[in-house]
Order: structure tokens, then sequence, then C-alpha cells
């Protein structure tokens, strides 16, 4: 069971990607191809972000250790999609076009709240590892919250981009805002 | 050279389309742009691929009509059985003669002809249709606009119980949107009965629709009620949703970016993930026609 679990997770969280990939190759993209991708990997981004926030309440709720054992690989894949998302915007809609991407991400405020997104998974990536976590102590969990900025980050990064807040991005912040909540509640009541 | 810097993309439509898009528009215009595409028939062979016809399945397919939803292809889907008939529209406020027509008395009234227009959307795509209609000005003249009509106001229907994304607060329904009586009176601006020679598809915005092609694409309101000829600049739909990001004039500019996402370039719908985007255009290509309507007006200020 133990050794099934992680690579289950692992290969379901690969999904999202062997889809895109296939509707890549198979021409599957419809009339906006690039637009797809970029909202296809934003989307799952959040997702992931959803499922890694929900997993610490899981384990409150439910008293199971499993949640917390794949919330790294969930993590992970936060920063996988999130990676995809970016690298899409930047080589296949931009070209690598440098100017016009720093004068985006400079003017424009969706963009930058998600590249400041992006640029915080990182630490989060470097110091994910069992080593790091004993390595880093208490201070393992403070550098982690930064998770919830992500999420924030990200649920803005949805809204400013759109053109109205109906209906998705206003159902990703309400589900990112409800798992960020009942982290509160949790500290009071303990 | 300088005096054609506007027109980057309307002559290569022409370039393919020439022969028919004269035929069927027969106007000074059309002999116009040809003199163009010839003076510009070099630059034409570098961005050969960007004058072609948007494939009628992505015209119908990839809309923008949050009365039916803000997905993509939830006009599509959600639009079929929508009913356009009967219709009627009124033309009043400012007028001698205020009107109300059927949309079969109009179709008789007004000869449609074809117009190819590339429609610049606020959101960094396009697409080039090949649209049928006739200039709003041909009935705006019938009803013999008085001295006091200085705007048009454009009044889309409202039937929530039809139109399911009109039951949520996403815009101020119905659908507002409004022309200077200029703009409106140009031979470019058009109403829209049909595309590819077919009859207006439910989800382009039948039965009669608006297409200004210098502006975004969501100043041409879609199955329109009400034309009102008024004396003070009206409210848009989208001026009422966000005052700072949408203005009222919307026209296609590059250099007036949208207060959160740029305008510099766009995607050219159905080309596929290797082409790359196209530099936006100002007045999206129409500026020989359309330029002399803003002379001396800071297009910064009036975006």
């Amino acid at each position: 069971m133990k050794s099934f679990l992680k690579p289950s997770i692992f290969t379901l969280s690969l999904i999202p990607f062997i889809i895109i990939t296939y509707k890549i190759f198979l021409n599957k993209l419809g009339p906006e191809p690039v637009k797809e991708i970029t909202h296809f990997t934003g989307e799952w981004t959040l997702i992931f972000i959803c499922l890694t926030l929900s997993m610490s309440p899981l384990k409150r709720f439910t008293n199971f250790k499993f949640w917390i054992k794949i919330r790294r690989i969930l993590g992970l894949f936060v920063f996988f999609y999130a990676t995809l998302h970016l690298l899409t915007y930047i080589v296949i809609d931009y070209r690598l076009d440098w100017s016009q991407i720093i004068d985006d991400v400079v003017k424009k405020k969706y963009i930058f709240v998600g590249f400041t997104a992006w640029l915080l998974l990182v630490p989060l990536v470097l110091t994910s590892s069992q080593r790091m976590m004993i390595l880093l102590k208490k201070n393992w969990n403070k550098l982690h919250k930064l998770i919830y900025v992500i999420a924030i980050f990200g649920s803005l990064h949805f809204i400013w981009l759109s053109k109205t807040i109906f209906f998705k991005p206003l159902i990703y912040s309400l589900i990112i805002l409800l798992l960020l909540l009942l982290r509160i509640r949790f500290k009071k009541t303990i | 050279m300088k005096k054609f810097k506007y027109s980057e993309i309307t002559p290569e439509n022409i370039y393919k389309n020439r022969r028919k898009f004269i035929k069927n528009l027969g106007l000074a215009t059309g002999s116009m742009l040809l003199n163009q595409h010839l003076i510009t028939s070099a630059n034409a062979n570098a961005k050969k691929e960007h004058k072609k016809l948007t494939e009628y399945r992505y015209i119908t397919t990839y809309n923008n009509y949050y009365e039916f939803g803000t997905g993509k292809s939830d006009p599509v889907e959600r639009s079929q059985k929508f009913k356009t008939k009967p219709w009627d529209i009124t033309i009043d406020g400012e007028v001698e003669n205020p009107i109300t027509i059927s949309m079969e008395e109009i179709i008789e009234m007004f000869p449609s002809e074809e117009r190819i227009y590339k429609l610049r959307c606020v959101e960094g795509w396009s697409m080039v249709i090949p649209w049928n209609g006739f200039p709003l000005g041909k009935i705006l003249k019938k009803v013999s606009p008085t001295n006091k009509a200085k705007f048009v106001k454009f009044t889309s229907v409202l039937d929530p119980e039809q139109m399911i994304g009109q039951r949520f607060p996403i815009l101020d329904w119905p659908y507002k949107e409004g022309l200077r009586i200029d703009e409106a009176m140009h031979d470019l601006t058009i109403l829209v009965t049909g595309l590819y020679g077919k009859k207006l598809p439910n989800q382009n915005g039948a039965p009669l629709r608006l297409m200004v092609p210098w502006k975004y694409g969501f100043k041409s309101s879609k199955a329109i009620v009400n034309i009102k000829l008024v004396e003070k600049m009206p409210t848009s739909s989208w001026m009422k949703a966000s005052p700072k990001e949408y203005g009222f004039y919307s026209n296609v500019n590059p250099k007036v970016d949208h207060p959160r996402w740029s305008q510099a370039t766009e995607r050219v719908i159905g080309e596929g993930i290797i082409s790359p985007r196209i530099p936006t255009t100002m007045f999206n290509g129409y500026g020989d026609e359309v330029a002399n309507l803003y002379t001396g007006m800071d297009l910064k200020k009036y975006f």
C-alpha cells in the first residue's frame, strides 16, 4: 500500500500533462491553440494549488496521515504546471521577445503577480526534500506558508486577466479563500 | 509612403479576394484599396499568411457573446434554439420619422453586399470575416436624424429566459453600445445580416448585428432591437462595468494599452501553434478611411 500510494498520485497528476500533449500533437486545440495551452496549464496550476491547500484541512477532518504524505507531490506539481504555464507564455506566445515580456511583467499587474507567484514557488521547490525539512526545522513551516501568498496571487492573476470575474475566476477565488479561512479557524480552536 | 502606414492588413485581404471584393463592393473604397495593394504588394508577400479568411467553423464556434455565457464555446452551444423570428427593430429618438421595422422588411429594403473585414477583439486576437450586410447610414438616412442627433445608441435584446447569461450580473443588461453620428454614418460601418453568404448564425448575433471594423469587437452589438439617435454620449455596458478600461471610442490602437493587458500585438485565429503574434495596426488597418474622424483628438484621452 505504502509503496503503491505515491507512484499512483504521481501518475494521476500527470494526466493533464498527457492530455495537453496529446492535444498539441493531434492538433485538437481549436481556433486559438496558444491561448488554450496557456489557459489549460494555468487552470491546472490553480487546481493543484487548491489540492495542495486541501491536504492539511483534510487531515484534520479525517485524521488520516495519508493526506500529508501526498502533499509534497501535489505541491511539486503546482510548480510543474506553473512552469509549463510560464514557458508557454515566454516561448510559444511571445517567442522570447524579452523587451515585450519585461514590459508586461513590469506594467501589467496580472503578469506581475503571476510571475511573482512563480518566483515564490522556487524556494519551496528547493526546500521540498525531507533533508531540507529537517535542516530548516521550524523555519521550514514558516517558509512554506508562502503557499498562501502564492494562492492569493494565483487567484488575483486569474481575476485580473479576465474581462469579468464571472465565473471561473470567482469560483477559484472562493475556493482558495475558503481553504485559507479554514486554517484561521483551526488555529483558534487548537 | 507614410500615407499607407494604416493599411498594412486590409490590402492583404484584398490581395487574395480582390476580384470578389471589388465586384461585390463596387465602391470607391474598393479601387482605392486596390491601388494601395499595388503599392504594398511587396509587403504583402512577407505577410502572406495573414490575408486569408478565417474558416467558417472558427468564426461560428469561437465567440464572445456573454448573453449566452462567458466561455468562447458557450454561444454556439447555447444559442441554437434562440428565436430570431419575429424580430422588430425600432429606430427612434432624435429623428423626424421614427420607425419600427421587421427583419423581413430590412432584408427586402436594404440589399446586402459582402464586406471582408478584419475583426480585432480587445482580448488580443483577430479574424478576417466575409460579412454580408449594408451600411448603417442607409437606414439612418431613412429616418431623417434631426440636428440634435449627435450620437447613436444601440440596445440589444433583453430576454433572460432564452439568454442564460442575462440571469447573472455579468454586465448591465440589456447590452448597450454607442457611436458618434459621424462614425455611424461612415460607409465602413455596417449592419450585418449574414456571413460567408449564409444567414447570420445565432452565436454571431442574429438576426441583426453591427460591425465597426476599426473598433474593438465589443463595440459591434449583437441581436439589436433598438437604434436610438441621441444628443448626449450614451454609456455602454462595458463603460459602466469598468470606465477606466473601456472608453466610448474603443478604437483599435496598439499604442494605448488596455490597463490590464497589452494591445501591441494580436493572435490570428486559426493559425495554429507555430505562427507568431502579428503587430496590431492603428484603427485595425482602416486608418486611411477613418483617421480623419479623429483629427485633433487625443486618442489616449479618448480611448
